[in-house]
This record gives structure tokens, sequence and C-alpha cells, in this order.
């Protein structure tokens, strides 16, 4: 062991502070070139163990001169004396965590860091051994998401934290955010912490999606047919892709209620006032029938007057109209729906079942924040209650719901953040069981408060700056992170940091997607039985 | 202590004070080489210098040596001719106290006396010279010392020599030149003519 440090050490700590991070210098046998940022290393304190995170790597010089005439480094052996004496490579690394040498801090596990190393203590490359004790390993509780770069150990997340709060997955357009959900899900699926409701936009995550390079990938009822139902709103799309669905969810008019309609203000691109003139049309015809009615107005005599009474302007009204129109053309909006689908979703998830919404063909962003939301309010007042009833009756509370939802700043932006069911269970629904999963890949579209609620964030690569700031808002060790953030490749790495991690890590994601991947997910033979079920049905 | 007739005996201490002293060899020109390790005993203590220049002159300082060769076929010829030359001469060396040793324990930082007159000095043995090259804290005295001869020039004579007992040449240079880096860190130029005269 102390072999093994011996090789793997990189320097000495030479300056630095608790807020602003630790000036190593590297010793001339460490390379700078082999360092990276985001890698992990321990510092030896004389009282304890410090694990930090390398944020940045620079060059110095001991004398300015050097950088005006420098030395012929042509000649080996002039650069092999100047290497690591009068050129130095230093580290900017970030400490995050103490580990004790004590029983008492063995058994407490890392604390977080409230001091630095004292001056020149070694700095090490951290060992498996390290990074397993930060982050544990697999458990029931445990889910292994990725590993740390260049090492094989694997960074658990702790599941059942994960979904006591909010979380959210942000990363640019193509950076395996879709990827790192699925896998967050199977976690949550397998580990049993929670139930999951997906409304899936590009219905990815129920049954087969694509990966960029075209390989076809295993979705959630592949894996784990018994634990999960697929609820389609485009019954042709799904049955063309052979997907079994569960449930065709159809929605009546007569549940779309004004607040629906304040939410779509943007997309339908409605006034103000023609929102406003919801709330009337909907307090005269009342909540169940006024959409009906709305549309079925007809130029005349009888409608000026009606306007007239209600006092909405002409010209209000034909915005609204032709909102109004736009969601009436959405096919699975009938005037009476046959069954309920939120009585539907509830039945599923009270059996313990993890409901994915499939949208299929209507992709566009107005059914998807109309589904949405609509659903999730009725799953929200429901859980509210059992809860409250729980509270009040001392008995079981509800399992925990997970809902997940992608284009996130459609629904959490400001101007709406306060009104949308989600901004209210981004805030406050901890309480009460719910939490979301946000995807996005514009969060400085999101609204301030709730990006602040987030629990844990896992961000892949993001470049632009509001974004990156916007993730990273409050953060300790903001501006280190940052330059690790915008360093991430652009495929399968990502930085985790928040409430289920001990400290920020940067991990390569778990393969996802192979054969062999899908074995560590579940036992095998539950593979092949789930795929001849499907064939058995499409025969 | 190591036996002294094993290692080779190059002269005689005629002039010593605390940091260095000048010796006289028994043969006119058999002076040890710039840069060498020689010690000289003054019991219990051993003391270690690095030759840092040499010099052959007529005995008497008044008297300067003629040309004689006009007449001769080669140089040989002359001092065949004219034996008592080699009587006439002397050579000298000068060797700056690095170091010294009391017991089995080497030190390298000027000892607390100088070398006496009369005593014998050596040209130290391989084993010796890799003993004394452990620790590079003598480069400190060189490089400080204000010698005739220029600092560059000693330095990377001394290294030079001294890396000859080491099988692996290169790598005592690198190691010796890092740590001149870090002593030379205000001094690049410096730093740069002593590699450029080690690095062959």
């Amino acid at each position: 062991m102390t072999q093994q440090n011996e090789n793997r050490r990189l320097g000495i700590v030479v300056s630095g502070s608790l807020n602003k991070g630790l000036e190593v210098r590297l010793d001339s046998s460490a390379s700078v070139e082999d360092m990276a940022v985001g890698r992990y290393v321990t510092i030896e304190g004389q009282m304890r163990r410090f694990f930090g995170m390398i944020t940045d790597v620079s060059l110095g010089v001991i004398d300015q001169k050097l950088t005006v005439t420098p030395p012929d480094v042509s000649d080996p052996f002039i650069a092999e004396v100047l290497a690591g004496t009068s050129t130095y490579g230093t580290l900017h690394v970030l400490p995050m965590l103490t580990i004790g040498g004590d029983a008492v801090s063995l058994i407490e596990g890392p604390q977080p860091v409230k001091t630095v190393p004292s001056h020149f203590s070694a700095v090490n490359v951290a060992s498996q051994q390290d990074v397993e004790l930060v982050f544990g390993s697999e458990d029931e509780r445990k889910f292994y998401i990725g590993t740390p770069l260049d090492m094989e150990t694997k960074i658990c997340l702790n599941l059942e934290e994960l979904v006591k709060r909010s979380n959210g997955i942000f990363g640019k357009s193509g950076t395996g955010k879709t990827f790192l959900t699925r896998l967050l899900l199977i976690g949550m699926l397998q580990k049993g912490t929670a139930a999951n409701l997906v409304f899936d936009m590009h219905s990815e995550y129920g049954w087969e999606g694509r990966s960029e390079e075209g390989r076809k990938v295993k979705a959630l009822k592949q894996l784990f047919p018994e634990k999960v139902a697929v609820f389609t709103l485009d019954e042709e799309s799904s049955r063309r892709r052979r997907v079994s669905t569960d449930f065709v969810v159809r929605i009546g008019y007569d549940e779309i209620e004004p607040e629906d309609i304040g939410l779509l203000r943007q997309t339908l691109n409605l006034t103000e006032a023609s929102v406003q003139a919801v709330y009337q049309l909907a307090r005269e015809f009342g909540d169940r029938r006024w959409i009906e009615v709305t549309l079925g107005l007809e130029d005349g005599d009888e409608t000026r007057q009606l306007l007239t009474r209600l006092s909405i302007h002409d010209s209000t009204y034909r915005n609204l109209r032709r909102g109004l129109e736009t969601i009436r053309r959405l096919p699975f909006l009938l005037p009476h729906a046959p069954d309920n689908p939120v009585k539907r979703i509830l039945e599923y998830l009270d059996r313990g079942m993890n409901v994915v919404l499939e949208f299929g063909r209507y992709t566009d962003i107005t059914a998807y924040i109309l589904v949405a939301n609509l659903i999730t309010r009725r799953i929200h007042s429901q859980y509210r209650e059992r809860m409250e009833k729980a509270i009040g009756e001392d008995i079981a509370q509800p399992r925990p719901l997970v809902i997940t939802i992608e284009e996130a700043h459609k629904f959490l932006n400001p101007e709406v953040a306060s009104q949308t069911i989600f901004g209210t269970i981004a805030r406050e629904m901890r309480k009460y069981n719910v939490t979301l999963l946000v995807i996005d890949q514009r969060p400085s579209g999101i609204d301030d408060e709730v990006m602040s609620q987030i629990g844990t964030k896992i961000t892949c690569l993001l470049d632009n700056d509001k974004d990156i700031d916007s993730v990273l808002a409050g953060v300790s060790g903001r501006s280190e992170l940052k330059s690790v953030l915008s360093r991430l490749e652009s495929r399968q790495q990502a930085l985790i940091f928040g409430h289920a991690v001990p400290m920020p890590v940067v991990i390569r994601t778990r393969e996802y997607g192979s054969a062999e991947s899908y074995k560590d997910f579940i036992p095998s033979e539950q593979i092949g039985k789930a795929e001849k079920d499907i064939e058995e049905l499409w025969e | 202590m190591k036996n002294m007739d094993e290692v080779q005996r190059v002269g005689e201490v005629i002039e010593a004070s605390t940091t260095d002293f000048v010796a006289q060899c028994y043969e006119l020109y058999q002076s040890p080489p710039l840069g060498s390790l020689v010690k000289t005993r003054d019991l219990p203590l051993e003391l270690y210098g690095i030759v840092y220049g040499a010099a052959t002159t007529s005995l008497e300082p008044g008297r300067r040596p003629i040309a004689r060769g006009k007449e001769e076929a080669s140089e040989e010829e002359i001092y065949r001719s004219s034996p008592q030359l080699l009587k006439l001469l002397k050579s000298e060396f000068s060797a700056l106290v690095v170091g010294h040793r009391q017991g089995d324990k080497l030190y390298h930082y000027l000892p607390p006396k100088p070398a006496r007159i009369h005593g014998f000095v050596y040209l130290c043995g391989p084993e010796e010279v890799k003993e004394f090259s452990q620790s590079f804290d003598f480069l400190n005295i060189l490089i400080n010392a204000h010698l005739p001869v220029s600092t560059e020039e000693l330095v990377a004579a001394c290294l030079r020599q001294m890396s000859q007992v080491y099988e692996d040449r290169r790598a005592f240079l690198v190691t010796a030149g890092k740590e001149l880096a870090l002593l030379l860190s205000g001094n690049l130029n410096q730093l740069k003519a002593i590699l450029g005269r080690i690095k062959g």
C-alpha cells in the first residue's frame, strides 16, 4: 500500500485556501500531461487525509527570464534537468472531504472539509479504495451509475436520498442526457426506491430507443416487463414500433381547466387578455364544459352579445379561438373521453408499477405541456390528500413518486414556474413524497427558485455560459467546477453534485446498450422471457 | 578509516586557510585534474577539497624560465639536456575545502580548522567520490566561492569528474543539474552555462 502510494505521488501542497483551493507543486517525476481536471487526489495532512479534485492544471517557471529566453530544450539533457526544477507544473486542487484516521470518523465516513492540509503535505492520486470509501459500494440502496475518470471504481448514487428531492439532468443535446435518464430510471426500478411517472416526449424510455450510432437500445419495459406499464397518446405510432402498450390515453375537453390554458400562453401565442377571457368563459359555462361551448360558438349576434356581456374584446376572442383550435387539432383530445387516464395511471402506480407515457408523433410542445401538466396536477392533488391522510391517521405514507419531464424550461421558466404544478412540486412537494426528475438542455431557462431547490444535479457538457452559471449557482467551489464542467467530453461524461453524492464527481457513465450491460441490471433469463412474450404478442 | 596507501598521494600542503589549501606536487606537472576531489588529513579530521587551479612556476619567484629549445630537436630534448630544470620548477595546485569527515560521518561543510602544512594530499578513489557525491550540498560552496577560475568552469569540471565514477553518468548529471537549477534559480545564465558544459 505504501509502495503503491509512493508510485502515485504527485507533489506537495505549497499554498492555498479553503475557499480558493490548494496549489500543488508537481514533482518532477509527475508529468503535467498526465493530469486531468476532474481527477481525484488524496492529501496526506498531519492529522487527517483530505480528499479533493483537480480543478486546474498550470505551468510555472522559477524565473520569469525563462519565459523570455527559453532554454534549448531540443537537448534532452537540459530538458530533463529543467523539468520539475526551473519549470514545473502546478495543480489546483479543491479539497472536498476529510477522512479522519480515528475510529469515530471511520464510522461517520468522510466529512465535508472545514480546513486545509498543512504546508508541503504530500499529494497522491486517489486509490480505488479511497474512492470506494467516499462513494460507497453498490448495495440495495446505492446504484452504480458510472466510474470516475481513469478508474475502475464504481461511483454509486444513493437513490433513497436522491428521490427525496427533485433532481435535474442537464446537458447540451447529444451529450447523453437520455442515456443517463434511462440509467437512473432503471436504477430506481431495480432498487424499488420510488414509483416513476415518465412523460416520454420522444418515446425513448418505455420501449426501444436508439443510440446516436443508430444502434437499438432497450428501454424500461423490455428490462422490467412486470414493473413497467407503457401508456401512449399515439396508438398508431406505438403499434408501428411494436410496442406493447397497456393503455391508450384519451383526454376529454372536460378535463382541461383554465390553468392549463394559462400555461400554454406562450406556445399558443395567446395574449394576457385571452387568458383572462378563459377564466371568464369558464365561470360562465363551468370548468368542465367551457371548451366545448367556446369552440361551438358561431359568428353571430348571440356570440357578440355574449362577448359584450363578458366584456371580452373581439380581437381577444379571435386570439383565444385560434389557440383553442390548435388544441382541438390534437387527435388525442376528444369532447368526452371514454376513460379517465389519471385514474388509470394512479391505479398502476398504486400497484407498484411504473408508468411511461409515450407521446408518439405528438412531440410538439403544446401537447406535451398540456398533457403533462393536466395529468400531474391531478396526481399531485391525489398524493397530497393521501399524504395528509397518512399523517392524520398515522398509516403508511404513499410510495415516493418521481415524475420525469423533458424540456423542463418550458414548464419551469420564470414566467410560468409560479403557476404550473411543476413549479409547485419542485418547491414543496418533497413533503408529499412527489419529486421531479427534470431533463433539460437550457437550464438557464429554468426559474432560479426552482433551480435552487433541485437536490442532485447531473450535468453533461454545457458550453453556454448562462447555462453553466445557472446549473452551478450556489455551489461551493463554483469557479473550479465551472472549468471542470466546460471541459467534459461531449459523450458519456457527466458531473454529478448535490444531495445524493458526498462531493461533486465527474463520471464516465456506465455502459448501457450492449447485451452484456443488460445482464448487470437483471438476470439474463428474464431478458429472454420478455422478448419472447413480446414476439408472441405481435404474431 | 581507509588505508591511505590505497589512494594516490599527489602532493603536500604548503599553504592553508579555512576555505582552501595549496599543495605542491611531488612530481612536476603531476597535479590532479581540475575539479577532482582530493583530501588531506589533520587527525581526527579528514578534509576534502575540490581542485580549482594548478600552476607550474619557477622555484624562485623572481627568476623566470627562459626559452631553451632553439637548438633542440624536440621538447623532451630540452629537459634531457638540462636535467636541472626539473629541480628549478615546481607544480602546485589549489583546492577549495568543501567538506570533512570525522569518524565515519561525512559533512558537506567547512571543517573547524584549516589543513596542516605538510599534510599529505591524496586523490580520492572512485568509492570515496561516490560516497562524497551522495549529497550535493557542496555545490553551494563552489557556487559562492570567489575564485580566480570562473564558477561555471569549476562546477562543470567537478561534476564531469565525479560523473566518471558512476555507471549511469547521465542520471548522475541530471540529478546534479536539478540541484543546480534550484540553487541557481535566480541566475539563469549561469545555470545555462554550467548545463552546457556538462551535457556532453
